[in-house]
């Protein structure tokens, strides 16, 4: 019981922020319904005894990421107001049709290929410790392990080339083109 | 009345969906940004749940490189939209239309 009460009641938070991030008109506000929902999304892994990576999602997502997002938020300035005008005609109708159909199809999908109960594979009750995952990372899954390690340099790597040989701030003077 | 994986799963699809509806709607590139942290999260949330039911842990390692992957793709893409400001003093995808055949 205590279960269903968590989850409708983070249920509703994490809608909530999430509605916050969609309706916000300052990008501070969004950033800080994203955060609502990593929290909400914490405890969800909780629930499902998945608890070392909750742990991460908290560290990673609501500690670096978002910083990150503040970061940039903060850099390029909040005081800009979105142009609220329709670029595409229709473009919110069609977007609300497309989202809604999109649910609507996900969880059909979902519905259509849905097996429920452990397989003959799975280990019952399974918690998400360090170890669990930890075994599962560095035993069969070692290869895609040190792939990521390549993705997460090239990445980093790629964003110190984007400082260093981006666009600078003379260029902004230049007259605009076709303007 | 307990909660079961279906419960998630339905979830994680109407917050998949908010987040595509994000991307759609806003022009802010940073709130599309966002949106696309929604959608890969709401992901994550299935994963685990579906490793959970199937007692697999692989369920959440894969979510561990789904974190992986989202981090260095938010890296890159924050990186291209602060050269992209220092351009063009804007953030708002609709004045980027230039690049046409």
């Amino acid at each position: 019981m205590t279960e269903v009460i968590l989850f409708g009641l983070f249920a509703a938070v994490a809608l909530a922020g999430a509605v916050v991030m969609l309706t916000a008109r300052n990008p501070v506000y969004s950033a800080m319904g994203l955060l609502i929902v990593m929290f909400s999304m914490a405890l969800f892994y909780v629930l499902l005894d998945a608890h070392f990576v909750a742990a991460v999602q908290l560290l990673v997502y609501a500690g670096a990421v978002m910083t990150l997002f503040l970061f940039v938020i903060m850099m390029i300035g909040v005081d800009k107001r979105e142009d609220n005008a329709e670029s595409i005609p229709f473009q919110r109708v069609i977007t609300f049709v497309v989202a809604g159909g999109l649910a609507v199809v996900v969880v059909l999908a979902g519905y259509q290929a849905w097996v429920t109960g452990s397989d003959a594979f799975g280990t019952p009750d399974l918690v998400g410790t360090i170890e669990t995952v930890a075994d599962s990372l560095f035993g069969t899954w070692t290869i895609a392990f040190l792939s990521t390690v390549l993705l997460l340099t090239i990445a980093a790597l790629g964003t110190i080339a984007l400082a260093l040989f981006g666009p600078t701030a003379v260029r902004k003077t230049e007259p605009e083109e076709g303007a | 009345m307990s909660v079961t994986v279906a419960w998630y799963m339905v979830f994680a699809a109407v917050l998949f969906s908010m987040g595509a509806a994000g991307v759609l709607l806003r022009r802010n590139a940073l709130v599309m940004f966002m949106s696309i942290e929604l959608m890969l999260n709401s992901v994550n949330l299935t994963f685990i749940a579906a490793g959970s039911e199937l007692g697999l842990i692989e369920g959440q390692v894969a979510a561990l490189f789904v974190m992986v992957v989202a981090a260095a793709e938010v890296t890159v893409g924050l990186a291209i939209l602060v050269a992209v400001f220092r351009r063009r003093s804007s953030a708002n995808v609709d004045e980027l239309s230039e690049l046409r055949g």
